[in-house]
């Protein structure tokens, strides 16, 4: 196979991968053709810091070992960084205000491993502040810009969130491919709302040292790509154990991309009940039951099921993320890093933090961090954040029931509508934004893998993707079901270049 | 459960965030109708059931206690908006 004809901004990490190792390209001018595509893309907001001299160095670097012939997939592939993940002496900032200026003294595990590999970073991507939003409005950044449009239409749409600018950057081919973060869908669904594919793996499958932590029970990190391949390539590059994260699982990672077979004959996959919700557009009914027929179509037996506690997830989710964040998020004191408010005289260290942290943190943080802070305040312990674990552990069954009577994954609806135009829901009730984690939200409470994949355009020209959930460390197995679907569901429609 | 001025106060204040008074009654209202979507919960039979403590069931690895690291106070005050004479400083914390 030759070198793809498209500008090689645009190309797969697999496409990338097999023209560096030939020699067709070098890191150097795939990186250029990134670097130039950024500077032309200033309108998506995607990119919030860009870091073109480490990017050239890294590709001169990735240059010298493909040279060498010591190569992994990822030497020389441009990547662009959710700011979530601290980036040895590069801005790394969360979105907020309350750590402007913080370049941390450390790289985090997932960058290190990437640059290890030979990865070349291109830059941090905007996102929800604290990863706090599903559509990248809550950004100290402001907003990042969706490449799609609907048909015939000027409205700025949301990239999605909370990974809103890895997800804007890798549709308008700004990257070959981002990292992302996941606490209760923000991989999955900004994948879902620009037609990219985002896997949030197994909780403790990446370690989760050096990305600034929201909710520590439910986050972790995964790759948003252009195919599916490409999930699988960089996820092998994520994952691992790590002794820094006494989470992170020991156990070996198999090989993601040899389990691309194609060949889900067989398998059992689960259509459960509770996810056709009231009032659900009939497109997302209509593509739903089309995934249904492509792996149908492929050999799988699609079975019914029932996950009798789905209902339960928003709010106990909308429970459990924000105590954690709560006390997460107690550090940003102005002591240490980022911003401290500026003090009038008599003002003492109480008025200091009080001052630092209303300044420093955006409005749906402030708010996370109230409602955490009361779940958690004596009397109403086991009242709301008690319960909220009990039901948590009701959801986890649900779905151990499922695979124990020998489902082997789990097809739903990524998102229960497409994008929405950015500041559509200002006005909104906070709890219309939060049920855009309707369907995904559920997977970070069973710490389970999901991936979104691409499947359609809704009727304006807009994607709509489907999500596939698999048993816990089951991502080899889970990202060949995606292949499949994938491959069936023939996704090929790019935003059209207005930026 | 609806949340009062009182109570809004009183949660801001422990979360040490500054809220000007006037904005308290639209924080009152905001945290009413997010606790009282959570109030569904009530509505789950959880007698028996152990609140999920970790999401998969794995002992945390341990290691021997002892220093791995040290001697890096530059760069733990690198980022800190007022370091003095190796120390953080802060305003006046004991009168």
């Amino acid at each position: 196979m030759s070198a793809p004809m498209t500008s090689a901004n645009a190309w797969t990490i697999a496409a990338a991968r097999d023209a560096l190792r030939k020699g067709e390209i070098t890191a150097v001018d795939l990186t250029m053709s990134c670097l130039t595509a950024i500077d032309a893309g200033d309108d998506l907001n995607a990119f919030v810091h860009k870091t073109p001299e480490i990017a050239l160095e890294q590709a001169r670097a990735a240059d010298a070992r493909l040279k060498a012939g010591d190569a992994p997939a990822m030497c020389g592939i441009p990547l662009g960084i959710k700011d979530l993940f601290c980036t040895k002496g590069v801005p790394s900032q969360a979105a907020s205000k309350i750590l402007k200026g913080f370049k941390p003294e450390y790289e985090s595990t997932v960058t290190s491993k990437l640059f290890g590999a030979g990865a070349v970073m291109l830059g941090k991507l905007n996102m929800d502040e604290f990863a706090m939003g599903s559509s990248n409005e809550t950004s100290a950044y402001g907003n990042a810009v969706s490449p799609w449009r609907r048909e015939g239409s000027n409205v700025q749409l949301t990239p999605g969130g909370s990974s809103g600018g890895s997800a804007a950057a890798v549709a308008a081919d700004l990257c070959l491919a981002a990292t992302g973060t996941d606490t209760g869908g923000s991989i999955r669904q900004p994948a879902a709302f620009t037609g990219i594919v985002g896997i949030k793996p197994t909780y403790g499958r990446v370690s989760r040292w050096g990305i600034v932590a929201f909710a520590s029970s439910l986050d972790q990190a995964g790759p948003m790509t252009k195919s599916v391949r490409d999930a699988a390539i960089m996820l092998q590059a994520m994952a691992g154990h790590d002794p820094m994260d006494s989470t992170s699982a020991d156990i070996p990672v198999p090989d993601f991309e040899a389990a691309l077979t194609g060949d889900i004959r067989g398998k059992v996959i689960g259509i459960p009940k509770e996810y056709r919700m009231d009032g659900m557009p009939a497109e997302i009914e209509a593509l739903w039951a089309r995934g249904i027929e492509m792996l149908k179509d492929a050999g799988a037996e699609v079975r019914d099921i029932s996950l009798p506690h789905t209902k339960y997830a928003l709010p106990a989710y909308y429970v459990i993320a924000p105590a954690e964040a709560s006390s997460n998020l107690a550090r940003y004191d102005g002591v240490r890093y980022g911003h401290r408010a500026k003090l009038t005289a008599g003002d003492g260290v109480t008025e200091m933090y009080e001052k630092t942290r209303a300044e420093g943190f955006g409005p749906e943080v402030q708010r996370r961090i109230m409602v955490g802070t009361y779940v958690l305040s004596a009397g109403f312990y086991d009242a709301y954040y008690n319960r909220a674990r009990k039901v948590r552990a009701l959801i986890k069954r649900d779905f151990e029931t499922v695979f124990a009577d020998g489902v082997d994954a789990i097809l739903t609806p990524a998102t229960p509508s497409a994008a929405f135009g950015l500041g559509e829901m200002s006005d909104a009730d906070p709890i219309q934004m939060y049920l855009n984690d309707v369907f995904t939200v559920t997977v970070n409470l069973a710490g389970l893998p999901g991936i979104s994949v691409p499947v359609g355009l809704d009727a304006q020209g807009l994607p709509l993707g489907l999500q596939l959930i698999g048993r816990p460390w089951d991502e080899a197995q889970l990202l060949n079901y995606a292949h499949v679907l994938e491959s069936r569901a023939g996704f090929v429609a790019k935003a059209k270049k207005w930026w | 459960m609806a949340i009062d001025i009182d109570t809004a106060r009183k949660v801001a204040k422990l979360a040490r965030i500054r809220v000007e008074e006037a904005d308290l009654p639209k924080l009152a209202g905001q945290l009413s109708g997010i606790l009282g979507f959570m109030e569904q919960l009530n509505e789950v039979d959880v007698t028996g059931v152990e609140p999920m403590t970790s999401v998969t069931p794995m002992r945390l690895k341990r290691r021997a206690d002892v220093v791995t690291d040290g001697d890096i106070q530059a760069q733990v005050l690198k980022n800190a908006p007022d370091a003095r004479e190796g120390f953080f400083a802060v305003p006046k914390v004991v009168e």
